[in-house]
């Protein structure tokens, strides 16, 4: 992120100096001290100064991060984070600003703006907590929560067919998509590195336990047997530790990817990741191996290409309209057209 | 002024009658280019150095079903050798394109009125069309008008039989016919028209030739016609001496933001949703990237306003720019403008509701929405636009309250100012005020940065944007402790806070000018007016006070606060009227807070109100 500093020599930080005063008040044992730490513990990573980072949030529980974090901030409303987002980002390119949402946020109420702020590509970090539950509300189902699931709104299941949200923003046109997990540290770092590293919007969704109102929900991607960790360029291929059998991925005849045994396919039959496909289509296909992660599911990246930043863009209409016309003239524009004089 | 350039060859001059004023209104199918007409004739008028007034009215739909009633679009304009307030209650002069345009606009037309209709249009389908089960020009309905009956399609068609284009593209041009004839009528100068003919179809020459051809050939139509005997000359008005251009409420407030931003030297940020009767704002300002602009239009108003909120958190002037219906969506964000205490400036070009209503008429009813629309105590600051050219100088106003209280600030507009017109004096940039504002850095503040510290006078916050080293911090919805701004839940930290916010913005009072009367001094009746009836209502008053009746007239271009001697104001007549473009929302906020017997005029007819229906509810007063 050199364009974060403003060409300025990179600055020497620590986790500590990304601490605010206040106190944190998640409960106790929640996935999202994990994620603060680990954003915290990257912070210094980024060689930017503190005041040119900026995280908003909506509302909700992982909306709270802002306060955490020694930068500016904006604790805003419900869904909106994107969209202020946009208008802080695309104004002042300069600054490395983050948006902190959860599965409520981001994809019910806000989900209109995270569609659109994907699309145009605003230089922007989005991080999704997600937990499959509304935490802040007391335990009402979410659009991430799986079809059936009972809670207090739902006392006979829910009706509501989860979204899956990489294949939401895969399918918004997002550049960068990824998936990692609230407690594994070594591999949120990496994706938060390359989040950085990411021009335009990057979109991570991280899997959160809620220990208070749907504790578990993601035990079965804690499980390494469970774990498809996608790595740009290499077959996916997962398990084959302690006597399991190793497992990967092929592509369908017909469309579409599916799990197999490597026995019985071979090495060579294992589809290679590539990240920067162009076409979505593979990854997209990836992102539905596992809807609601209660079997092998993908981690890591699932796209990252290049495209035009909006931020960029707009920046770059005013520099060559200025070049052309020559910055605007209020008393020249304001006689422009037909005039008259009464003396 | 060179009237047309093969004037020679024309007939010998027909008689000149002088006339002070007179009210011509432009009456078509949408599909007819009425809106052009009106709008060259503006200009051609406004050259001629007239005081003016325009009143374009127009459907929502682009093209209604062709011949229909719902389909007609009209243009009025009024102008005079004296200054005017109004596009006038009703026209002198109707040029009626067919059947449905006469139907739906004969009833403004007094007895005696001139009447030009295009007599091709008035074919049995047309009329059936427009519901006349017989002819109006046969019937003798017309009897007590002048009627030129003028062939207006087939004329258009022969002028251009040697142009290379279409018949249908030869017949749109019919317009231009009626504008040539209207030019004529009324010594309009045509070098301007011509020469925009001449751009605007710059790619397409056949159709730019037909065009101008069809002008000059309703003009000469008017020399030749026995049907035409005089024509009519109205002098220049006398205005106050300066360089003048014509101009609409919308063009203006886009000017105002622009110098907003220049005379604030900071960046403006529009965010907006395309909305009528406020689409036009974006249009423009998305236009001025040379002055920095940035313009985003939005997924919906919700993020409009957002990404405004967004830009001034980063040291932008943010602006959204809507509609009473974009509006409603907004309120959760101004509210958390209204908490974070940042800049902020909200746009309303009211149009007739409720829901959708009638999305391009004007109505003024929004006033309590802007006042109270959002939940719980979130004051904020409201002004109105009185007049298409007062829009610059309201957007300027706006934007300096935002700036200097750090709040949202609501400016109201309406379609009549949005799309009306008047020739506007063109003011020195250099005498616009310097609305500046400073940014929050390490020299500004003692000891610990706090966000929260007010300026003792304004009772503002420090504006400390991203990017200032030292002054990192965060602010939000949650209710913050005075100060630090630190998330509080105290219970009287919260009632300070609330008062706080609340005497911030009626602070304001002391630092806008007081409301001013005008009166002779032994009246009885204050009318009290705001927002977009100024002319109408001032207009109204003219009329009672050339009757010999006695009324004063107040109008308020500041909501909220009320300038701070409007209590003083009221006290001291013993009756008030408050005519309104809704049904009593300034008569209910000056009953509360004034403890006064205010009366209502209110009509809500998506019309501007005619300044003739004031004058009879004044004096019903007197």
């Amino acid at each position: 992120m050199k364009d974060g500093n403003g060409g300025r020599p990179l600055v020497q930080l620590t986790a500590k100096d990304f601490k605010s005063d206040q106190e944190v008040r998640w409960c106790p044992g929640c996935g999202d001290y994990a994620i603060l730490a680990a954003v915290q513990g990257f912070m210094p990573e980024l060689g930017i100064a503190r005041e040119r980072i900026v995280f908003i949030s909506g509302i909700g529980c992982a909306a709270r991060f802002p306060y955490y974090m020694q930068t500016y901030g904006m604790h805003s409303i419900h869904g909106r984070a994107p969209a202020i987002a946009t208008g802080l980002s695309s104004s002042r390119p300069d600054l490395s600003v983050w948006v902190v949402t959860g599965d409520g946020d981001a994809l019910s109420i806000g989900g209109n703006h995270l569609i659109h702020v994907l699309r145009r590509n605003v230089n922007l970090k989005i991080l999704l907590f997600n937990n499959q539950i509304y935490g802040l509300t007391k335990g009402q189902y979410s659009p991430t929560s799986p079809l059936g699931t009972h809670n207090k709104t739902t006392p006979f299941g829910s009706l509501d067919y989860p979204f899956n949200p990489v294949s939401l923003a895969l399918g918004a046109e997002a550049t960068f998509v990824a998936r990692s997990v609230d407690t594994d540290r070594a591999h949120l770092t990496e994706i938060l590195r390359r989040v950085a590293e990411h021009k335009g919007s990057a979109f991570v969704e991280i899997y959160q336990n809620c220990n208070v109102y749907n504790d578990g929900a993601f035990d079965a991607v804690r499980e390494q047997e469970n774990r498809i960790l996608l790595q740009h360029g290499e077959p996916i291929r997962f398990g084959g530790e302690d006597g399991t059998v190793e497992r990967g991925v092929v592509v369908r005849p017909g469309g579409g990817v599916e799990i197999v045994d490597v026995a019985s396919v071979g090495e060579d039959a294992l589809l290679r990741h590539d990240e920067s496909a162009e076409d979505p289509s593979l990854a997209f296909a990836l992102s539905r191996l596992s809807h609601t992660p209660v079997g092998p599911t993908p981690l890591g990246i699932f796209r990252a290409v290049e495209r035009p930043v909006y931020d960029t863009l707009m920046a770059e209409q005013i520099e060559v309209t200025k070049r052309e016309l020559g910055e605007g003239d209020l008393k020249k524009l304001l006689h422009a057209g037909d005039t008259w004089a009464i003396s | 002024m060179l009237y047309l350039r093969d004037r020679d060859m024309a007939a010998p001059p027909k008689p000149v009658e002088k006339v002070d004023g007179v009210v011509i209104r432009f009456a078509g199918d949408s599909g007819d280019g009425m809106q052009l007409a009106g709008a060259r004739f503006t200009s051609e008028t406004a050259m001629m150095g007239n005081d003016l007034s325009t009143l374009p009215d127009f459907p929502a739909e682009i093209r209604a079903p062709a011949g229909s009633l719902p389909g007609v679009s009209g243009f009025q304009i009024h102008f005079s050798d004296h200054d005017i307030l109004t596009p006038g209650d009703e026209p002198n002069v109707l040029v009626a394109m067919n059947p449905a345009a006469l139907r739906t606009n004969l009833r403004d037309l007094p007895r005696s009125g001139t009447l030009i209709v295009n007599r091709d249009a008035f074919t049995d389908r047309n009329l059936e069309k427009a519901r006349y089960t017989a002819n109006p020009l046969e019937d003798g309905s017309l009897d007590d008008y002048h009627v030129h009956e003028v062939p207006l399609t087939s004329l258009t068609l022969e002028a251009l039989k040697d142009v290379e284009v279409t018949k249908r593209e030869a017949e749109r041009s019919k317009n231009m016919f009626a504008l040539g004839l209207m030019s004529w009528l009324y010594h309009r100068p045509t070098e301007g028209t011509i020469s925009y003919l001449e751009k605007k179809f710059q790619s397409r020459p056949p159709i730019a030739e037909a065009n101008v051809l069809a002008f000059k050939a309703g003009w000469a139509y008017g020399e030749t016609s026995e049907d035409f005997r005089v024509t009519y000359e109205i002098a220049p008005a006398k205005l106050p001496p300066g360089t003048y251009r014509n101009i609409r409420g919308n063009q203006a407030l886009s000017l105002g933001l622009l110098a907003a931003s220049v005379k604030s030297g900071l960046p403006l940020f529009l965010g907006a949703y395309p909305i009528t009767p406020a689409s036009e704002i974006l249009e423009d300002l998305s236009r001025r990237k040379d002055f920095g602009v940035r313009t985003f239009q939005a997924e919906d108003e919700i993020a409009a306003v957002g990404a405004a909120l967004g830009a001034s958190f980063g040291g932008a002037l943010g602006v959204c720019t809507s509609s009473g219906p974009g509006v409603v969506l907004k309120m959760e964000t101004i509210g958390l403008a209204v908490t974070l205490e940042l800049p902020l400036l909200i746009i309303d070009v009211q149009r007739a509701g409720p829901s959708t209503g009638m999305p391009t008429k004007p109505e003024q009813a929004d006033l309590l929405l802007a006042m109270w629309g959002r939940n719980a105590e979130s004051p904020v600051p409201v002004i109105a636009a009185s007049t298409p050219g007062g829009c610059f100088d309201a957007a300027i106003e706006a934007a300096r309250i935002a700036l200097k209280y750090r709040t949202p600030v609501f400016l109201l507009s309406d379609a009549y100012l949005a799309n009306g017109s008047e020739p506007w004096l063109i003011p020195d940039v250099d005498f616009l005020p310097d609305i500046s504002t400073r940014f929050a850095d390490a020299e500004s503040h003692e000891g610990d940065f706090l966000p929260y510290r007010r300026d003792a006078e304004t009772l503002a916050r420090p504006w400390a944007i991203p990017g200032t080293p030292g002054l990192e911090h965060r602010i939000g919805g949650l209710e913050k402790a005075d100060g630090t701004g630190n998330v509080s839940y105290d219970p009287d930290n919260h009632d300070h806070m609330v008062r706080l916010r609340a005497q911030k913005v009626a602070g304001i009072a002391a630092d806008i000018p007081e409301l001013a009367v005008d009166e002779q001094g032994d009246e009885e009746l204050l009318v009290l007016s705001w927002g977009g009836t100024y002319g109408p209502v001032q207009a109204g008053v003219r009329r009672v006070r050339n009757d010999g009746g006695k009324v004063a007239h107040a109008h308020l271009g500041y909501l909220n606060p009320f300038p701070r001697n409007t209590g003083d104001v009221l006290r001291r007549f013993e009756k008030i009227l408050v005519p309104e473009m809704n049904l009593g929302q300034l008569s209910k906020l000056v009953r509360a807070e004034f403890l006064v017997d205010a009366v209502g005029y209110n009509r809500v007819r998506g019309l501007p109100f005619r300044s003739s229906e004031l004058a009879e509810a004044m004096k019903g007063m007197l």
